[in-house]
């Protein structure tokens, strides 16, 4: 048992920390956050081509380098330290997982080396409700002989508005619950997408609502066997969930060092507010919650690599994935809240950062299910069963 | 990162559990799930064969040197026989002071002659320890300690004078150790010494501190002139706060990270219960079941995380600090929790004038876990201070 990076994996972390901390900067956050893109499309470049970030869990054979959800959740939570914008977990925490879990091997082979070379996806299923699973399509589709046509709408599509390619479910018209979902993958800009950016509160992190009209696909652009997406899909999302949760609990960290470093700057009475045990039980509050997000999201990540190959782990992926979003949700947006407490007048400002990191937290509290939704899926496996 | 167990942890762990199942049978059944926290007074001169048991089965001190008669198991394996010992519901250890705290301690600390006269009866399973450190004024301030020790020349013995408090178990123990100042005007941390008591000697008094729970498992032991021998003292006078802390290392290392399957099994019956109950339709009862059974998983993760690319010398890494803080939080909410799937039925006991059920006892009981070893306030304070590296709390001006 070695629950612990390796030294490749530390260096793979290392190196994100010390790039992200120089390419992600507040002045950077901010510049991104201004555009309507949402993110510099130099620093993705950068990212992909520099980095290859995109392609760290891609299989060799599709040019991509073999690696496992470990190093993407290392990367993660310095993208999520760093508070980088950018369509990353879009990209690669949701659509090229989707791609891995359900495409076939021409859809792999035709779109996974276009990721690679920098192009970006994303996955669009929710149609509003504050739902996170098969139930939450609304989106419908048609057979009309090779061909389907898709209706409906959907919301909270993380980079929808830009992503190049789209994968889309929907269910067959009629259908309810897990039966009759099924996957699509199309260009973002296909004729009967209309797609349009959604102002939000979290600036750092683009969403959009997809609407589709009489949007008619070729039977390529089925992933798997028609009418069998709910399981992928779940899968899906549970991998995305793991990956937002390494993006919280680096975001905890950096929050953690920032409100520290500033209580020892900030005097009053004529000491440091960090020698006042009020703040120092604040911080070691915020420690604590960070260091268990940690163990909670390593955890998630070494389940989520048994379950893209396979492994022993592999049954355990929807409990991990809900242990570590339901702790690092709330973990997340505590701190940041504390951290907002404790600089005091100056985290109410929007000069400092901590409001950044405030809004990121609420809002990835939020997507993909917020604590009580996972709790709940907790406790339907454990309660609902037989004695 | 890795997280399964090799084969040969996996082998391990079905030679330990087979023999539990093999030998917690007939007088030893009644002992199942008995002798934990709050339950530490039940059963004692059957849980000291029991012990003695485990001694010939091999089973005391697995984590000791193997020079020492211990087994000298990797930490994993040492996890893997608390975690099974747990499962199996064994006893609560009566040898657990002697064998992770006296006796880790004589090994790195002790003499040649303290360590051969000691450690044989706590690896037989047949002494057993008690620890002296909290005094009525000193609890996690140790350096406080006002119990005394005079050099007598004419007897060549130290002379023994003072009080502790919360005493585990005194009254089942042959030996206590014991922190007291062996230079009157010193203060602080300087000056201490670490002594090797006899229980069983006129000037020693044990009375027994009636709890929360309606038991006793703690005491207070007077000191009147209790003797002891020149050469049971640990290190040298003076030097007792270094033999001291280094046993701390131990408290908060290895001996506690069997305790997760004893929460597991815990948990396990506060779930049957509110499914029994039908607590577990209730949302606002199934979202904190779920958030103790994620909070226990997670417990799992992080002494994980303590254990790997850890030296297996007892110390702990930096994410160490929060163990404590984070466990003693999660048993207090569970105690809670059962209580309010209980219900109404909470306040109702087996049997007057004060017999509890285990989830009451657990409920009262572990309101000290947030207490003893260092309150969850003192915890902050350890993890803002080292692990933070925020200003130490005022001290008063020490000569």
């Amino acid at each position: 048992m070695e629950f612990a990076f390796t030294q490749e994996q530390e260096m793979i972390r290392d190196t994100a920390a010390a790039f992200l901390k120089d390419a992600s900067t507040s002045a950077a956050i901010r510049a991104a956050m201004e555009s309507d893109l949402g993110y510099s499309p130099e620093l993705w470049q950068r990212i992909c081509a520099e980095m290859y970030w995109q392609a760290l869990h891609i299989p060799e054979e599709y040019g991509g380098m073999g690696l496992g959800y470990v190093e993407l959740v290392a990367v993660l939570e310095q993208m999520g330290r760093y508070l980088l914008c950018s369509p990353y977990l879009a990209t690669v925490g949701m659509a090229t997982n989707a791609l891995l879990i359900a495409a076939s091997d021409s859809q792999k082979a035709a779109i996974l080396p276009q990721l690679i070379e920098g192009k970006t996806a994303t996955v669009a299923f929710n149609g509003g409700r504050s739902v996170w699973d098969a139930s939450a399509v609304t989106a419908t589709y048609r057979r009309e002989s090779n061909e389907f046509t898709l209706n409906g709408d959907y919301r909270y599509v993380l980079d929808g508005h830009s992503a190049d390619y789209l994968i889309l479910a929907a269910r067959e018209e009629g259908s309810r619950g897990d039966e009759g979902l099924s996957l699509f993958v199309c260009a973002g800009d296909s004729a009967g997408i209309q797609r349009s950016r959604l102002a939000t509160m979290d600036q750092s992190r683009r969403q959009a609502t997809i609407q589709l009209k009489d949007l008619r696909l070729p039977e390529s652009s089925v992933m798997g066997e028609l009418g069998t997406g709910a399981k992928p899909l779940a899968k899906i999302l549970d991998l995305a969930t793991i990956a937002l949760a390494a993006e919280q609990a680096g975001g905890m960290q950096q929050i953690l060092d920032i409100t520290v470093d500033y209580t020892k700057s900030r005097s009053q009475f004529g000491r440091t507010i960090a020698g006042f045990q009020a703040i120092k039980h604040k911080a070691a509050d915020m420690m604590l919650r960070n260091e268990v997000a940690r163990s909670a999201v390593y955890y998630a990540a070494c389940v989520a690599d048994d379950a893209l190959c396979a492994g022993p782990l592999a049954s355990e992926l929807a409990e991990a994935a809900s242990i570590a979003k339901s702790y690092c949700s709330e973990g997340y947006f505590k701190n940041t809240g504390e951290a907002l407490q404790m600089h005091g007048g100056v985290g109410f400002t929007w000069e400092y950062d901590v409001h950044l990191y405030f809004k990121r937290a609420k809002a990835s509290e939020h997507f993909l299910g917020s604590s009580s939704y996972h709790r709940e899926r907790v406790a339907v496996m454990l309660l609902d069963t037989a004695c | 990162m890795k997280l399964q167990f090799s084969p040969q942890d996996e082998a391990f762990r079905s030679e330990i559990a087979g023999w539990l199942a093999d030998n917690l049978v007939g007088e030893f059944a009644q002992l199942k799930f008995r002798g934990g926290p709050g339950d530490e007074h039940m059963f004692p001169e059957e849980r000291k064969r029991w012990e003695r048991k485990l001694a010939e089965g091999g089973w005391t001190c697995v984590g000791w040197p193997q020079e020492y008669g211990g087994r000298g198991l990797p930490i994993e394996q040492q996890v893997i026989f608390f975690e099974e010992y747990a499962r199996a519901g064994a006893p609560g250890r009566m040898g657990h002071i002697g064998e992770g705290l006296t006796g880790p301690t004589l090994i790195a600390f002790g003499s040649e002659e303290q360590k051969k006269k000691y450690l044989p009866g706590v690896l037989a399973g047949t002494e057993f320890w008690c620890q002296g450190y909290s005094e009525p004024s000193a609890g996690s301030d140790l350096a406080n300690v006002k119990t005394k020790a005079r050099f007598d020349e004419a007897s060549g013995k130290w002379i023994v004078n003072g009080q502790k408090v919360w005493t585990s178990l005194a009254h089942e123990s042959e030996y206590c150790f014991v922190i007291a100042r062996t230079d009157p005007d010193s203060k602080a941390h300087k000056g201490l010494g670490f002594f090797l008591i006899k229980m069983d000697q006129p000037g020693v008094t044990v009375r027994p501190i009636e709890q929360i729970t309606g038991t006793s498992e703690f005491n207070e032991v007077f000191f009147d002139d209790a003797e002891c021998d020149a050469s049971d003292i640990v290190g040298l006078p003076g030097e007792g706060w270094k033999v001291a802390m280094g046993l701390l290392g131990y408290e908060r290392g290895v001996s506690t990270l069997g305790q997760q399957m004893a929460f597991q099994n815990e948990f396990n019956e506060v779930v049957a219960l509110a499914k029994e109950n039908g607590a577990a339709q209730d949302p606002v009862i199934r979202q904190r079941l779920a958030d103790a059974h994620i909070g226990l998983k997670i417990m799992r993760y992080n002494s994980m995380r303590m254990l790997s690319g850890n030296s297996g010398d007892g110390s702990l890494q930096k994410e160490a600090l929060i163990y404590k803080l984070y466990w003693a939080t999660w048993h207090r909410d569970l105690g809670e929790l059962a209580m309010d799937i209980l219900g109404a039925e909470a306040d109702i006991l087996l049997d007057a004038p004060y017999e509890l059920n285990r989830l009451q006892s657990l409920f009262l009981f572990t309101r000290s876990d947030t207490i003893y070893g260092g309150t969850n306030q003192i915890q902050r304070n350890i993890i803002a201070e080292r692990g933070l590296g925020m200003p130490k709390e005022l001290r008063p001006p020490q000569n």
